[in-house]
């Protein structure tokens, strides 16, 4: 009995104030939406260091006017640092060939490159590729040397850019929270004095203070819930849409986002959603409805 | 049952407290009236019967139990043992005379099944047999009262609490409702009752206590208004 009046109460309290209801619910699937895109966007950047890290090489681009006994040196002593796990030398030919290969649509670019203007390299793989920077000081001295590269550089200008995106995807998240939870402080306002005989009625013949409270505050949770659904449609739909999608191409950029990663932002945006719209209800009603 | 002692109530920003330093008991099965000019701090005593307000000083005892020191959390319950009527009613417009007395069970965790035996038992004690289904503005004002004090008897309560309950009624209602309270006081309820209205006072011939200024001037046996 006690139960069916409890949700009775929610859905007439819902029910009532309708475009107070609704506002909450998508400033707050908003929110949340932002909030399962970033956390999203951290995981994936996570797993993509993993992924790229451990492919990374150092490449040692050698001059052209290098002669066969500072290649000689530079290969001994490539082979006898500890830092390093494998090397692979790339001849000027075979330079070549690769770049014909990469850039095949671009004929006539192809065509203003001769084979000789790309350096011979050696590419190195680290076994920690941290320590880049204490095998290229050992290297360097030697000579013959044009250049050397780590891609770990470029990767990280790349999460650099997610990193950038991820903290202003939070930071809207931040504020339509915010936005979120005044509205849930004012809809609970609302329905305590559009129910305010009902309360003193209630208080006054010794009605638990739980039972007074659960309906507003199972109100404003079943708001945060349906919000917190929204959000991962939204979120669900962007991905489908978006990743495997439009942005097919740049599928082949990123590592795939694990549907089980998606899935995982649903109870993550419930329990955000219901748990934060619940406090935010309590504490209002602390102030509104003494008991 | 009732029993204050030393007991000094101050509102904050208040120049003078409303209760200074007040001593009284009230035996079960009692009927007292507290009387005394508007502002002499009489209601502040209903109030802190209830745990509405909790005194600045001294000690509020009520069906044996130290109101004072009482966690907040308890307050619900220990309120269930204490019925209360208003100078206004305090019905809810949209229920009926049934559903009125009937929420205040089901808010305590009462049965549906609980309320239709008990309800309609005691509306038809407090003569409203036939009106269960009215609702607050079809009824005169005596009768909202009378089913505001349903709603108070309803869970047989030791302590009925009336804060000038027919301040807003013309003589002979008042009177019927006073009949009324006499006889739930007879059926061995404790009734603490707030007024100003002589006549009343003056017919039922009870203890009466009169307050001034937040002190008690007089605790008379079977007084009158004076």
């Amino acid at each position: 009995m006690r139960l069916k009046y409890v949700l009775n109460e929610v859905l007439v309290g819902l029910w009532r104030n309708v475009t107070m209801t609704i506002a909450m619910i998508i400033t707050m699937s908003v929110s949340l939406t932002m909030l399962g895109a970033s956390v999203l966007m951290y995981m994936q950047v996570d797993q993509m260091k993993d992924y790229y890290y451990g492919e990374i090489e150092v490449s040692i681009f050698l001059r052209d006017d290098v002669t066969e006994a500072q290649r000689a040196a530079i290969n001994q002593a490539i082979d006898q640092n500890s830092l390093v796990q494998s090397k692979e030398y790339e001849t000027q030919e075979q330079a070549y060939e690769k770049f014909k290969v990469l850039w095949r649509d671009s004929e006539d670019f192809v065509k203003s490159v001769k084979p000789d203007s790309l350096p011979a390299s050696y590419r190195v793989k680290l076994k920690d590729p941290e320590q880049y920077q204490a095998f290229a000081d050992q290297i360097r001295t030697q000579q013959g040397i044009q250049d050397i590269v780590d891609q770990r550089e470029l990767l990280d200008k790349v999460f650099k850019i997610f990193n950038a995106i991820q903290v202003m995807a939070l930071v809207v998240a931040g504020f339509m929270a915010l936005a979120a939870l005044l509205l849930v402080g004012n809809t609970i306002q609302v329905a305590a004095y559009s129910k305010r005989r009902e309360v003193a009625v209630m208080k006054l013949v010794g009605a638990s203070n739980w039972f007074i409270q659960a309906p507003f505050v199972l109100e404003a949770v079943v708001a945060g819930l349906i919000g917190a659904i929204l959000g991962f449609a939204f979120i669900f739909v962007g991905k489908v849409a978006l990743l495997d999608g439009r942005l097919q191409a740049l599928m082949n950029v990123l590592t795939p986002i694990p549907d089980g990663n998606v899935w995982l932002m649903l109870p993550l945006l419930a329990g955000v959603g219901a748990g934060v719209s619940a406090i935010t209800a309590w504490i209002t009603l602390r102030f509104y409805l003494k008991v | 049952m009732i029993q204050l002692e030393n007991v000094t109530k101050t509102y904050p920003k208040a120049s003078r407290p409303s209760l200074d330093d007040v001593s009284v008991g009230i035996e079960k099965g009692e009927f007292v009236f507290f009387i005394g000019p508007s502002g002499s701090g009489k209601s502040t005593i209903i109030k802190l019967l209830l745990h509405e307000v909790a005194p600045s000083r001294g000690k509020v005892v009520v069906n044996s139990k130290d109101v004072t020191t009482m966690r907040s959390w308890k307050i619900p319950h220990f309120r269930r043992s204490i019925g209360c009527v208003f100078q206004d009613f305090r019905l809810l417009p949209n229920r009926t005379a049934y559903e009125n007395v009937a929420f205040a069970l089901e808010v305590i965790g009462k049965t549906k099944a609980v309320a239709r035996r008990v309800v309609p038992e005691v509306l038809e004690l407090v003569g409203l047999g036939g009106k269960e289904h009215r609702y607050p503005h079809e009824l005169s004002g005596g009768e909202q009262q009378r089913v505001a004090v349903a709603r108070a008897f309803v869970n047989r309560p030791l302590i009925l609490l009336a804060d000038e309950p027919t301040g807003n009624l013309d003589p002979d209602t008042s009177i019927e409702i006073m009949r009324l309270l006499d006889r739930i006081n007879r059926t061995g309820t404790t009734v603490v009752m707030v007024t100003h209205d002589s006549n009343i006072v003056n017919q039922m011939r009870r203890r009466v206590i009169e307050i001034e200024s937040g002190r008690i001037v007089r605790d008379q046996a079977r007084g009158v208004y004076g």
